[in-house]
């Protein structure tokens, strides 16, 4: 390997690399604002200049120079001191003073290298040029005067998320950032540009004079709004969510979330459940804990377990997953299920609703068949993965399914069920390539296992997985579903699955958990609804156990790779609400079935002894695809024809939560605008 | 579109988006000016996002964003050697007769900027009228010449004193010798610059 010299210190590196990494590598701090490892090279900004010997006798912007090998790079000599301090004066030039009234105060690159890097005061006297703001949707806040240029943003929303709504116009001193007359960026990722902004140039609109930086406290936490489960850091103050970040995870969301992550969060203080109700003469009314557990433990009483029904909603942490199979597992109740949607999945091995080529692996793939899932609204990180591949040139995609805009190529093989069980017997081009792929992928989507005859094609795309080698990926859309699926949250033994137990005379006793999804307005059952918002199953309910979300609990998420996931307390539950679990546990001691726990500690404990696979956390497991037993996966009737479509309908509005937000409510109104212009 | 055709089909597969700035002149010097909607046109032409031919169309100072006049777009250099020569009086005469730079005139018939350097610098003060360079212009030119646009005449372009090309003013300062050219003053040649040395070549002092 060539090694180079920085300031004096030799470094090994790998051919190939630019000058600003290998002084990276030596444990030298290069300022920048251009510059981003996950975009393209633009060398705008001048701030990464160092000395390079041998070479012309003049300052090198680091980011754009390749590093050879014996070359010798100063970073602290006083003609980097005195480039920096130039090209720092220059930024600052038509930069306004307005840290004081600026929301990236405190977490600003510009602030922190002026201070580092810069002179003390200002030479500059002439006036200073004033942008005009400009509009890019409900989620970005502009104010142009900040911008120092750096096109980070453009690069990232034209190269990572592949809907080129940013530009640069003008030149010289009238370059602005824009977008194309005041568009809304169209992106599900487009508040990343947010984050990567190095000034306060785009700003979160949402969270706009709401905080300091240094008022937040930050907590580690996970994702629920797709089954990805990103890594994000809750900054709360007080009792309130006030904005979601990214947090770097090389193998779920490199360093992206989707600004449904993002953004939902101001749901969590909107249509709460904060008291427990119980409804009397058709109304609810606020009532005790006490009143409210007695009521549904009465009610439990009396009913005859196989008249008895439990529903998980998509939300749901493992643990109180957990509590529920076991109270309601020990009353002898078989009817619960975890699957709202009637996902057909959850016989066979764990492997068989498990996106087995891990989210990072799948990077490895070369063929791709997407059956009934639009990745782009299921899961925008995961499709951003897909697009860096694709624009590589590595990766080929076939759809079967929608016809959507995935913002990258693919070949369209067909809408329906019979595309994909005609495609063994194709002779087509893409076939042939994908008979030849050395590691092909299948990714069936929550859309097309959810439907009446998804039996069926699950059968016929695992026939096709089995057929061409390819990897089985199940690409799940709800947080709580492989969770579920792996705690055995099914119907047992004559249990009725999610959608008999909605229908009209089913059930006695319908317990819903969080679950808001399913429509259960025919069922005539006493509804006791333990979640945390006033949503589709709360109008229904008899009784409101208030629970809390996915910030105020710890819990166990399991991605739809299978990767077990800690997600932690922010902030306390809304106002009488409780944790999941410990309703649970409070409700078994008013049933005379006492849970065997008394702390979340004993129950994973518990949970981690009945099922192992929830003590590996942050473990993917990830399988070949010849290590994949797909035998479990048995077809039900037979597949109509009728065409396969995504499970989300409207990326902004899938979950009580996001339903609840404004920020969303927003955001789908300006996409269906977009998509109403688009159709016209 | 047939040359639009031909643009396009200079560059390779895939490259297409290379055709932006010659079909973006061709609009222009079909319509006058790049409207909105030609823009959008163009991008769906060429398979590219909007954004980036309107980049391409703020970029170049060349593309008028704006609708021109309707006789005369009229760009007056500005630059240092017109500027020595004369060109704020030129300048002062648009403002009167035109209102404000960059803008059309009121009756919309007269669109006038002030421009960097057109590269007639030695023909100092000139102005492009509809792509054609009017030089050496004085106030009282100048205004005979907008006038004559006005009333719809396309003058002939050139130097308004006559003078061909970038001839030089007054005539000929050197060369005039007539000898010079009737051969009288030629001398023959005795060796030619580059020729082989003759003789031994003296090694070089060290």
């Amino acid at each position: 390997m060539p090694k180079a010299k920085v300031n004096g210190v030799e470094v090994e590196f790998e051919p190939g690399m630019t000058v600003l990494q290998v002084a990276e590598l030596a444990g030298e701090e290069i300022p920048r604002f251009c510059y981003h490892e996950r975009l393209s090279i633009a060398g705008n900004c001048r701030m990464c200049l160092v000395e390079v010997k041998p070479g012309p006798p003049k300052p090198q912007a680091s980011c754009a120079l390749p590093a050879s090998d014996g070359q010798e790079i100063i970073t602290n000599s006083p003609m980097v001191k005195k480039a920096r301090e130039g090209v720092m004066e220059f930024l600052l030039i038509n930069h306004p003073l307005d840290c004081p009234i600026c929301d990236q105060g405190g977490e600003c690159d510009l602030q922190d290298q002026a201070m580092g890097y810069g002179r003390d005061d200002s030479r500059y006297g002439e006036n200073k040029r004033a942008v005009e703001e400009k509009f890019m949707g409900p989620l970005i806040k502009t104010v142009m005067t900040r911008c120092i240029q750096c096109t980070r943003c453009v690069r990232f929303i034209t190269e990572v998320a592949g809907v080129p709504d940013i530009g640069l116009i003008s030149r010289g001193e009238d370059v602005e950032i824009t977008t194309y007359l005041d568009k809304a960026v169209a992106s599900e990722l487009s508040a990343n540009v947010i984050d990567l902004c190095p000034v306060g140039a785009l700003t979160s609109k949402p969270y706009a004079f709401n905080a300091r930086p240094w008022e937040l406290k930050k907590t580690e936490s996970v994702d629920v709004m797709d089954a990805l489960g990103c890594s994000i850091r809750v900054d709360s103050r007080g009792p309130a969510v006030l904005r979601v970040l990214p947090r770097l995870n090389e193998d779920i969301n490199e360093e992206w979330i989707s600004d449904k992550t993002r953004y939902a969060v101001d749901g969590l203080s909107r249509q709460r459940l904060d008291k427990p109700y119980v409804r009397e003469a058709g109304k609810l009314r606020p009532a005790t804990w006490a009143e409210a557990l007695n009521l549904v433990a009465s009610k439990l009483k009396v009913a005859s377990p196989d008249r008895i029904g439990v529903i998980a909603g998509d939300l749901q942490d493992a643990e109180s997953m957990k509590a529920a199979k076991d109270l309601f597992g020990s009353l002898g109740v078989t009817s619960l299920d975890c699957r709202q949607d009637g996902m057909a999945l959850g016989a066979g091995t764990r492997e068989t609703w498990l996106f087995n080529s891990t989210i990072a692996g799948v990077e490895n793939a070369d063929m791709i068949l997407f059956v009934g899932t639009n990745p782009r609204t299921e899961a925008p990180v995961l499709n951003a993965r897909f697009r860096k591949r694709w624009v590589a040139g590595a990766l080929e995609v076939g759809v079967i399914g929608e016809q959507a805009d995935l913002t990258f190529g693919y070949e369209y093989l067909g809408a329906g069920a019979a595309s994909l069980s005609g495609l063994a017997k194709s002779k087509s081009d893409f076939v042939k390539r994908l008979k030849a792929a050395k590691n092909p992928a299948i990714i069936i989507g929550a859309g097309a296992l959810g439907r009446a005859d998804g039996g069926a094609i699950a059968k016929a795309a695992a026939d096709v997985a089995k057929t061409f080698g390819m990897t089985w990926n199940v690409l799940h859309t709800a947080a709580s579903r492989v969770g579920g699926l792996d705690l055995g949250f099914i119907p047992g033994e004559g249990g009725k699955t999610a959608a008999e137990m909605a229908s009209k005379g089913a059930l006695d006793v319908l317990f819903l958990m969080g679950a808001d999804e399913i429509d259960v307005t025919a069922s005539d059952a006493f509804t006791i609804y333990m979640g945390t918002h006033g949503d589709a199953g709360a109008h229904k309910a008899d009784v409101i156990l208030p629970g809390a979300a996915y910030t105020e609990k710890d819990g166990l998420y399991v991605n739809t790779e299978g990767r077990v996931q800690l997600g932690q307390r922010a902030v306390f539950p809304k106002g009488e609400g409780r944790e999941d679990w410990s309703i649970l546990r409070a409700l078994s001691d008013r049933l005379g079935a006492t849970l065997p726990y008394d702390t979340l500690a004993q129950l994973r404990a518990k949970l981690f002894a009945d099922h192992p696979t929830f003590g590996r956390i942050d473990y993917a497991p990830g399988a070949a695809a010849s290590a994949i037993d797909l035998s479990g996966i048995v077809a039900a009737g037979t597949a109509t024809d009728a065409p396969l479509v995504s499970g989300v309908r409207a990326f902004h509005l899938t979950n009580p939560i996001a339903r609840a937000s404004v920020t969303m409510a927003e955001c789908a109104a300006v996409a269906a605008d977009a998509s109403k212009i688009a159709a016209e | 579109m047939k040359q639009v055709q031909w643009w396009i089909s200079k560059y390779p597969d895939g490259r297409q988006q290379s055709a932006v700035i010659p079909v973006l002149w061709l609009v222009q010097k079909q319509e006058g000016w790049v409207s909105e909607p030609a823009i959008r046109a163009v991008a769906d032409l060429l398979k590219m996002a909007t954004i980036r031919v309107y980049e391409v169309a703020t970029f170049y100072t060349m593309f008028m964003l704006e609708p021109v006049g309707t006789m005369a777009l009229v760009q007056v250099c500005g630059t240092t050697a017109c500027q020595s020569r004369g060109s704020e009086a030129l300048l002062e005469v648009c403002r009167k007769r035109f209102g404000p730079d960059s803008h059309r005139s009121a009756d919309g018939k007269f669109y006038w900027q002030e421009v960097e350097c057109l590269g007639a610098c030695s023909n100092a003060p000139m102005a492009a009228i509809n792509d054609r360079y009017y030089e050496d212009l004085t106030v009282e030119g100048f205004e005979k010449l907008l006038d004559a646009f006005a009333a719809g005449q396309t003058p002939p372009p050139g130097s308004e004193i006559g003078r061909q090309g970038s001839a030089v003013l007054g005539g000929n300062s050197t060369l005039n010798d007539p000898k010079l050219y009737d051969g009288s003053a030629a001398k023959p040649i005795k060796s030619l610059p580059n020729a082989a040395p003759k003789g031994k070549a003296k090694a070089p002092v060290a």
